[in-house]
């Protein structure tokens, strides 16, 4: 008996509800993560203490997040089987592997690194911890292969045979190095680093607004400047080779990306903007440049990409939702490429700690990078749709027996659970950045050495920060 | 001859929903006691014993549900809708819970609230756990690989007893984990609580056997068929004598016996349940070796987790090594 098709709907909404609240934490901790390594490395290399401030002021909200993250992501471990048992029946054998990898990788990192990292800054010696800090970094990243082989392989699914409908695995290496994983990989982990620098940009910027401006903001307020002028550029570049690995992987995706219904000949227009219409099969108020779709998604003059009329309806992904999630994100890409050269022409002329204007900008960034991701995810998942794995296996398939009722019941109470916890979580990591690192005397306690006995056995992230939450 | 993988895995797995119920009971039960405790600095003792422990402790609830999907995706993907709403609404206490032990340290004004929210979170993750517990051992439905039940089928009265029951049963088990690490007053309160909290467990564990026994012949057939009850009579008579000890135990003896007895008689009520459902994992029909994902993947995890689990578990031993001995007020450093 498959669920019915309200528990279908209720249930997408559900994983897309509680993966949206989920991932925001993991990309704030891999792209914190790996900027505390660079500024610990920093101060190491160069002794300024502006850095190890830093380091102790952006470990402690990389520490919250951290724990969100893990808290959030018990319950993916226990979703897939509770709404998606035919996914899991079917699938399971290579997406629980590799997930199961990933949970080995974050307990065997919490266990052995992060509290040397948070906690054992006065029990080890300086390089030791800086070893820990980079086996950190490092672990989010390893993370993030597990997750991302996993996801890439319901995307471009390869290595494996179907023995009576379920899949059987045959060589994990090309179920792991499945076609769109690099790019993917790539994509993301770039896009974690975005995040991380859109926050440090915005919280400095906060500062700097309020007149504050000792040398750790300016200092964070330059290297996130920095960052953005450098990685915004690449990120365009590792997505624009995404869109080739999807076009000859999954072409209704981009088809439905662009809006584009029929398969025009001799160069396809870009639609800019519009609105496009399922019933209809077309996009309405599209403003088109001609040619532009074949350079953007082949790099020819006159490339040729098929329509979503050359898919039956069944097989269409929603192009209404993907259209306008790719442009959000792309957008948000646009406007950090514009702040990042901004930033260099004002660094250049002096003026990068006092131009208001820049730095309103700058906070008005903050959360772009987290937006740019969501409307990422968004496109990739939905424009995989009708399958959940592509090919193989259709959504509707994969729902568990369920009634609507029970996953609404469900829905609702995620909803009401995850604003009351993960909004204190992100209310909290907010307070901290508005509390700021500390600036002249305040700095010279150092901070975050409490627990007894051996490093690394006061091992909660969550205990590393001590500020009180609401006073 | 070949490895019986799917068996090493049950094993693997077995162990960790063992350690689960074993560490994370305590925990939990800390969490039942609250409301009997309210001076703040009691609180803060009690909560400081578990501090440094209590999230390593839910590792084995993650491990074993990445475990279970991994290697058995069967079994994960008929037990889990069999049991929605009680995994769900467990899931959001375990948030909750966790959320407010590591807020209410940092929360002022609003610390009474984080409270509430550790209690509640506690009780309703250990509720549901016992109600997924008892519609484990009732049996589910399954048709062709898929959950076939009725939808509301792990709420039954036996399903909610056993709710009832694991309430009890982490209550003295964290009654009894208190007992070791504190001392003076607290400690005295505590004891005093051991012997009317595990003559109702005992209550409690005889009304599940024999509900068991008396409703589900092939449980009845497992314990009393042939010989067998020859070779399991020890199970039921070793849990009577650790509620001897622990009753000997309340009055004076060494602090931490209440709570080795008390973990042996979870190790027993778990070591029942096994003999209950052995081989199956889902009862009444799905066998380890039929909830079984393809060999390759077996393998594939075993690889990674026989290379980590000793990591992990000589680190969780060590960790306990480590703040072993008593937890007084004002001690420093935990939050």
């Amino acid at each position: 008996m498959p669920g019915s098709s309200d528990a279908l709907v209720l249930a997408r909404l559900q994983f897309a509800f509680t993966i949206s609240a989920h991932i925001i934490f993991p990309a704030i901790s891999i792209g914190l993560a790996n900027y505390c390594a660079v500024l610990e490395g920093l101060w190491l290399r160069t002794g300024k203490a502006v850095y190890r401030e830093l380091f102790y002021f952006w470990s402690k909200i990389f520490a919250v997040g951290f724990g969100m993250g893990v808290v959030s992501g018990v319950v993916m471990a226990y979703e897939f089987g509770a709404n998606w048992a035919g996914f899991s029946r079917v699938a399971g054998s290579v997406n629980g592997p590799l997930l199961t990898y990933e949970v080995l990788t974050a307990f065997f990192l919490e266990a052995g690194f992060l509290g040397i990292m948070l906690f054992g800054w006065k029990r080890v010696g300086p390089r030791l911890h800086f070893l820990a800090t980079c086996l950190v970094a490092l672990g989010t990243l390893l993370s993030t292969f597990w997750i991302l082989a996993s996801n890439s392989w319901m995307q471009t699914p390869q290595g494996f045979e179907i023995v009576d409908g379920r899949v059987v695995p045959l060589d994990w290496l090309k179920i792991i190095f499945n076609p769109s994983f690099p790019f993917r990989l790539v994509h993301m982990s770039i896009a974690a680093f975005l995040v991380a620098a859109t926050i440090v940009a915005g919280c400095a910027a906060w500062h700097l607004l309020r007149g504050r401006s000792g040398e750790g903001i300016k200092k964070s307020f330059s290297m996130a400047a920095g960052m953005i002028l450098v990685t915004a550029p690449i990120q365009m570049i590792a997505g624009d080779q995404h869109g080739l690995n999807t076009l000859e992987h999954q072409p209704a995706k981009i088809a439905a990306i662009e809006g584009l219904w029929e398969t025009e000949k001799g160069g396809t227009a870009l639609n800019l903007v519009g609105w496009p219409d399922m019933k209809e099969e077309r996009t309405n108020y599209a403003l088109s440049v001609p040619h532009l779709g074949s350079l953007v998604l082949t790099h020819t003059w006159s490339g040729e990409i098929r329509g979503l009329k050359e898919f039956a309806p069944e097989d269409r992904p929603n192009s209404t939702i993907v259209f306008w999630s790719f442009r959000t994100m792309v957008g948000m890409g646009l406007l950090m490429l514009l702040l990042g050269l901004l930033g260099l022409v004002l660094r250049l002329r002096n003026k990068l700690y006092d131009t208001r204007w820049y730095q309103r900008f700058a906070l008005a960034m903050g959360p772009s990078g987290l937006i740019a991701l969501i409307a990422g995810w968004i496109t990739t998942e939905a424009g995989r749709q009708p399958w959940v794995v592509y090919g193989v296996l259709r959504t509707a398939d994969a729902v568990s027996p369920l009634s609507s009722q029970q996953v609404g019941t469900s829905l609702l109470i995620f909803i009401i659970v995850y604003f009351l916890v993960f909004g204190t979580g992100i209310y909290y990591m907010l307070k901290l950045m508005a509390n700021g690192p500390p600036v002249g005397d305040q700095a010279a306690d150092v901070p975050g050495d409490a627990g007894k006995g051996i490093p690394g056995f006061d091992h909660r992230p969550m205990s590393r920060a001590t500020d009180p939450i609401d006073e | 001859m070949t490895i019986d993988v799917p068996l090493i895995w049950a094993g693997i797995i077995g162990l960790g929903v063992f350690l689960y119920l074993l560490l994370d009971g305590f925990d939990l039960g800390i969490g039942l006691l609250f409301p009997f405790f309210d001076r703040a600095e009691e609180r803060e003792v009690m909560l400081n014993t578990v501090a440094p422990v209590w999230d390593g402790n839910e590792t084995w609830l993650v491990l074993g549900g990445a475990c279970l999907y991994g290697v058995f995706p069967v079994a994960y993907s008929t037990l889990l809708p069999a049991v929605y709403l009680p995994v769900i609404a467990m899931l959001c206490g375990l948030i909750f819970r966790g959320v407010a032990f590591e807020i209410r340290s940092k929360a002022r004004r609003t610390q009474n609230l984080w409270d509430l929210g550790f209690i509640m979170g506690s009780a309703t993750a250990t509720f549901c756990q016992g109600m997924i517990l008892g519609t484990l051992l009732q049996g589910i439905k399954i048709v062709d690989g898929r959950f076939a039940g009725d939808a509301f089928g792990w709420l039954s009265p036996f399903s909610v007893f056993c709710g009832l029951g694991l309430l009890v049963a982490y209550a003295t088990l964290g009654c009894g984990w208190l007992v070791m690490k504190t001392e003076g007053d607290l400690q005295q309160r505590l004891r005093k609580l051991l012997k009317p909290l595990s003559s109702v467990l005992l209550a409690i564990i005889g009304v599940i056997s024999l509900w068991t026994v008396l409703g589900q012949p092939a449980v009845a057939q497992r314990w009393f068929g042939g010989h067998n009850f020859l070779y399991f009579a020890p199970v039921p008579l070793l849990v009577l004598a650790c509620v001897v000890g622990i009753f000997r135990s309340a009055d004076s003896g060494h602090d931490a016996r209440a709570f080795i007895l008390m973990e042996a008689i979870i190790f027993l009520g778990y070591s029942g349940l096994l003999i209950s459902i052995f081989p199956n994992i889902v009862p009444p029909t799905l066998s380890i070796w039929a909830a079984s994902a393809p060999r390759s993947s077996q393998i594939f995890v075993l690889v990674g987790t026989v290379i980590i689990l000793p990591i992990i578990l000589s680190y969780t031993a060590l960790s306990y090594w480590v703040f072993r001995g008593k937890v007084r007020h004002g001690d420093e450093g935990y939050h």
